[in-house]
């Protein structure tokens, strides 16, 4: 283990991985209970188009990345406002749509190859010192800003029509919600990729709300499950010489079932 | 009105208000009182327009015409909302898995008036006696979902007056509850009432399962049909033609 914390691009790794891991699990926990789960998904695949519009135009993939699916994110919320879409048709038809632009644009920009690649399946190990700032600047941000309003959007999950009741702007708090999760998701494609970033939505979240009497700890539990998969997963990774990425999910699954393997019924 | 209510001011108005879902009317120019102390149940058929109503006098919903003054202000108007505590026609109905505890979803009724996780000071001290005010201070950290909906009951009632508000609205509290469970449901809503002064209106499809406990009545079908107290509204000609309509809305008025 102190070998592994000598490296300075492991040191960045776990730096960033931690924080992001963090924020994902947080935010997690909100989206399954909002019944939002795949969100992560949908937004993860415009998150896609992004990035190829990135590279295309030799700007920053993960700036225009982060643009993009604050964008897309509300486009959804409106077209499921609007539209009178079921369920998630919305998700569906945004996230499929990002996907065939992204694929378009890939093709465009005519050197797509091992970039978007880095992008589809992460590369954590690669990050530089800047993105490192950034990532978790903005993953503390994330924290943050759930941390402000976290009476309110455990109110408003729990029973929408008593907070609005009782003052909550739920609309504002929906929207802060998606935006949050398209932040949450650019940062989660550093550490596991487009293709692998709902499982850092999905799995600490459900892990931590298989076991919890309550809220708080539904969030703790979700978050240590988070950080000590990201810490191990880096470390395995880098023992058995496996992809950072697929690590990093595995043990999230591991942690999850040995949860589920040992819960019992509590009061 | 019996004098005494009259001489008690109004803590709500309803003020020639109308409401329609697209082409249909759903409320035709309804105005009403609520008084300090009253125990008001809002009675009609299906589709009568009582729960849109209440949602209009919450500020969930909009009128299409009319206002709504709580304590003579108008809601409409930027800064006033009706401190009413309010329980959902379907609050039992959340997700069984939700992993609050019962401590944190009656803390849930702080958030307007704060932010962020910091405690407000005192707060600890207002859960633990408005759960002691319902007979669920035992419960305080165990799993919502975990509790008889009766005692969910009890926990939304507590969520619903720990931030002290004027008055409680809730919509058929208690369908899908065993006799027994209404029956104690109403008594505490009754010592609320009388004891702690707190205003209380609700909609019943059932008045007999109320009539013991209330003092007005409300009897809505699309317009305002009766508004007065229970002791007149028993002797009046709405109850009657109520019942020769096959209402079931008065199972035991003495």
């Amino acid at each position: 283990m102190g070998a592994f914390l000598t490296y300075s691009f492991l040191q960045r790794a776990l730096g960033a991985g931690l924080f992001i891991s963090l924020a994902c699990a947080v935010l997690g926990v909100f989206l399954i209970l909002r019944k939002d789960a795949m969100i992560g998904d949908g937004l993860a695949h415009i998150t896609f188009a992004g990035v190829a519009l990135g590279l295309f135009l030799r700007m920053m993939p993960l700036a225009v990345a982060l643009v993009f699916s604050i964008a897309a994110s509300l486009g959804i919320m409106k077209l499921k406002e609007r539209a009178g879409l079921y369920g998630d048709t919305a998700i569906a038809i945004v996230s499929s749509s990002g996907l065939a632009l992204g694929l378009i644009l890939a093709t465009l920009s005519r050197n797509p190859g091992v970039a978007l690649l880095n992008y589809l399946f992460g590369e954590i190990l690669a990050i530089d010192t800047v993105e490192v700032v950034l990532s978790v600047a903005l993953a503390a941000a994330v924290v943050a800003v759930i941390a402000v309003n976290y009476r309110k959007l455990m109110f408003m999950t729990f029973d929408r029509e008593s907070a609005q009741v009782a003052g909550v702007r739920v609309r504002r708090l929906d929207a802060l919600i998606t935006v949050l999760t398209s932040v949450t998701i650019v940062l989660g494609m550093k550490v596991v990729g487009i293709l692998l970033v709902s499982a850092l939505i999905v799995i600490p979240a459900a892990a931590g709300l298989l076991r919890a009497s309550s809220f708080k700890k539904a969030i703790l539990l979700a978050c240590g499950v988070a950080t000590a998969s990201v810490a191990a997963g880096l470390a395995a990774a880098f023992a058995l010489d496996l992809p950072a990425s697929g690590t990093i999910v595995l043990v999230n699954l591991i942690l999850f079932g040995v949860l589920a393997a040992r819960r019992t019924p509590r009061a | 009105m019996d004098s005494a209510a009259a001489d008690r001011p109004p803590l709500l108005e309803v003020e020639h208000v109308s409401f329609r879902y697209g082409p249909l009317p759903v409320l035709t120019d309804v105005s009403l009182a609520i008084r300090e102390g009253d125990f008001l149940a809002i009675i009609g058929p299906n589709g009568s327009g009582k729960t849109t109503l209440l949602k209009i006098i919450l500020g969930l919903l909009k009128p299409e015409s009319g206002r709504i003054l709580f304590q003579g202000r108008d809601i409409a108007s930027g800064g006033v909302r009706p401190k009413i505590g309010y329980i959902p026609q379907k609050a039992t109905h959340f997700d069984p898995l939700f992993p609050a505890s019962v401590r944190e979803v009656v803390s849930m009724a702080f958030q307007a008036s704060k932010r962020g996780l910091s405690r407000r000071q005192g707060e600890e001290a207002a859960i633990r006696r408005a759960l002691e005010v319902v007979g669920m201070a035992e419960a305080m950290d165990r799993r919502i979902g975990r509790l008889s909906g009766g005692q969910q009951q009890r926990v939304f009632i507590a969520r619903a007056i720990v931030d002290k508000p004027r008055a409680l609205f809730l919509d058929e509290p208690t369908t899908g509850v065993d006799a027994g469970t209404q029956d104690l449901f109403y008594e505490l809503l009754d010592r609320l009432n009388k004891r702690e002064g707190l205003t209380i209106a609700l909609i019943t499809h059932d008045i007999g399962i109320v009539d013991r406990h209330i003092t007005q009545v409300a009897c809505l079908n699309q317009r305002l049909v009766y508004h007065g107290s229970h002791a007149e509204f028993c002797r009046s000609d709405t109850l009657k033609e109520m019942l020769a309509g096959g209402h079931h809305l008065v199972s035991h008025v003495h």
